[in-house]
């Protein structure tokens, strides 16, 4: 059964721009995946947890201690934009 | 210094005989690079002076009275794994031009050790592909044939050591990327257990999948490598603590009295037959040096390509949302609005493959869709896990071919993405289901193209995969 993927609404999901022809590739190649995965539809899954983690750790804590982070000057140097301390970007909240 | 043989041990022995000091041997290290990499195109970039550096404080250590199994040795690294100060692109313009502030919890534990970052190695862009192809950069090729791939998507740790430019090497394997690039190369490659390596500091790609692990010339020096790297973290709380045997001390177990699966899912038609053959006569090796061979099931095994494809895209759409052009790496020029800061810096910096796996991952995550598949795969992923578990309890290791073809030509998958993961069919399982894997070479095709054997073994199992690996390689290939 073929299945009709919006690639447009899932890019726009995605925050990922895409041409005119790559949203046309993307839709054969795609449809061709997506057909093939839904094998997984034939199988009766009744009474069987999924699987989430790699292992089956619970709760994994450490103390509520503070700990030293990164240093300020470290984490901002590959910052595309910055102002003095601080990341630097397009205004996002509309003036009122 | 020929260093195309040169194994860790070997390097180690050299080292504390004083045949030669870790700043010859890095130079030797530097220098096949430079006559080997304009063919092999393995590295993506190589701090020489750095490393030089790192070698005279190894040599100065080690006349001070320091030793260790890695001090002063050189180690190739994938370029996705953060080593402080030196590039981390993952292949990718995303983040060309990004420069690590932190070092990973596994390029902590190598400097801890002693040892020299040899350089940075070219993958598929952000770990996804089998080919190494998907580089944004550059197409590294396999040595043993110049036109075809390496594999991936640790195509270039593979090439490094299998070319004869790098002792040993890091890679990282999601769906097979360290196994199967050391088949179509012909080198030893492990994944460990989920949890068993930390991943911080490691660009995540499916975060209940990816594993960092090492890739070598022979199976005791993947045990050497191993033990630097293994061991719960605090930083990655996916890290139980599960305690660190001695993997060096388990290589010598030897091949009597081992049960051997085989899996009947995995010797079937398909397979290339030169592949099936090695394959094979390694099986036979192993019954005649003591083995016990017996045949198992797992039933679930036609269903795990589409598990794979569905769980890994879904969570590296997630992992991959970082990149947004805010905090580092591409930003594009004039965004109009926040949305366009967005769309267009990850526009601009990602390749096909990824922006594919990104909206195929988005896709099954979405609402009316994460049910149908998401939810179910990692049902089925239950399953694939189970049939894994009741194999082990008739035998304690499986042996199966890595990849149902040897090496490809460049260029041949790249129109027919859903042929290229029908390629994974062996490795991804593994995965899945958390446990431990190897490839170790058993032979070449009739063309002269490697081919590795697959040795599994239960989650937290490395061990007795080392013993499996160590005494097929010695006693049975030799």
């Amino acid at each position: 059964m073929k299945q009709t993927i919006d690639v447009a609404y899932v890019a726009e999901l995605a925050r990922l721009e895409l041409s005119e022809a790559e949203k046309s590739t993307f839709q054969g190649q795609l449809e061709t995946i997506v057909s093939y995965v839904e094998k997984i539809g034939e199988l009766d899954l009744a009474g069987i947890e999924p699987t989430m983690h790699g292992q089956a750790l619970v709760n994994v804590f450490r103390e509520d201690v503070v700990m030293p982070s990164m240093d300020r000057e470290r984490f901002l140097a590959n910052a595309p934009e910055r102002n003095g301390a601080e990341f630097k970007l397009p205004k996002i909240v509309e003036d009122a | 210094m020929d260093i195309s043989r040169l194994t860790i041990c070997d390097a180690t022995e050299g080292l504390r005989k004083k045949a030669f000091s870790s700043v010859e041997l890095t130079r030797a290290v530097l220098d096949a690079i430079a006559l080997r990499d304009g063919d092999l195109n393995a590295y993506l970039s190589v701090d020489g002076e750095g490393a030089l550096r790192q070698a005279e404080a190894a040599d100065i250590a080690r006349a001070e009275g320091r030793d260790g199994d890695l001090l002063g040795v050189p180690v190739a690294i994938k370029d996705l794994i953060n080593v402080a100060g030196q590039p981390c692109t993952c292949a990718s313009r995303q983040l060309d031009g990004y420069v690590s502030p932190y070092d990973a919890t596994v390029s902590a534990r190598l400097r801890e050790a002693g040892a020299v970052f040899a350089g940075r190695t070219n993958m598929d862009e952000f770990a996804m592909g089998s080919s190494t192809e998907g580089s944004a950069f550059k197409v590294t090729r396999n040595p043993h044939d110049l036109t075809r791939v390496p594999g991936g998507s640790s195509g270039g740790s593979a090439a490094a050591v299998a070319g004869g430019e790098a002792l040993a090497a890091l890679g990282t394997d999601t769906g097979g990327s360290i196994r199967q690039p050391a088949s179509f190369c012909g080198c030893v490659g492990l994944k460990p257990s989920y949890g068993r390596v930390s991943r911080y500091g490691v660009t995540a790609y499916a975060s209940s999948l990816d594993q960092v692990g090492p890739m070598t010339k022979t199976v005791e020096d993947a045990a050497v490598l191993l033990q630097v790297l293994a061991g719960s973290d605090p930083r990655d709380g996916t890290t139980p603590k599960v305690p660190v045997p001695d993997f060096r001390a388990a290589l010598r177990g030897g091949l009597k009295g081992l049960k051997i699966g085989l899996p009947k899912e995995y010797y079937v038609e398909g397979t290339d037959r030169d592949v099936m053959a090695c394959v094979r006569k390694a099986v036979d090796g192993c019954a005649a040096a003591g083995a016990e061979i017996v045949e198992v099931s797992l039933p679930y095994t036609e269903y795990a390509i589409a598990v794979y494809y569905i769980v890994a895209t879904a969570e590296a759409s997630a992992n991959l949302a970082r990149f947004d052009g805010v905090r580092y790496g591409h930003r594009t020029a004039a965004p109009d609005s926040v949305f366009r800061l967005y769309a267009k810096s990850r526009a601009e910096g990602f390749g096909t493959e990824v922006k594919r796996r990104i909206i195929l991952g988005t896709y099954v995550l979405s609402s009316g869709y994460y049910d149908a598949y998401y939810g179910r795969a990692q049902k089925v992923r239950t399953l694939i896990r189970n049939d894994y578990a009741k194999a082990f309890n008739a035998c304690d290791v499986l042996l199966t071919p890595v990849a149902p073809t040897p090496a490809y030509k460049i260029g041949e998958t790249c129109n027919d993405p859903l042929k290229m993961y029908l390629g994974d069919i062996f490795t991804v399982p593994a995965n899945l289901a958390g446990i431990c894997g190897l490839s170790v070479p058993c032979g070449k095709t009739a063309d002269g193209l490697p081919v590795g054997l697959q040795i599994l073994g239960p989650a937290f199992g490395e061990g007795t995969v080392l013993r499996a690996a160590y005494a097929y390689e010695q006693e049975v290939r030799a």
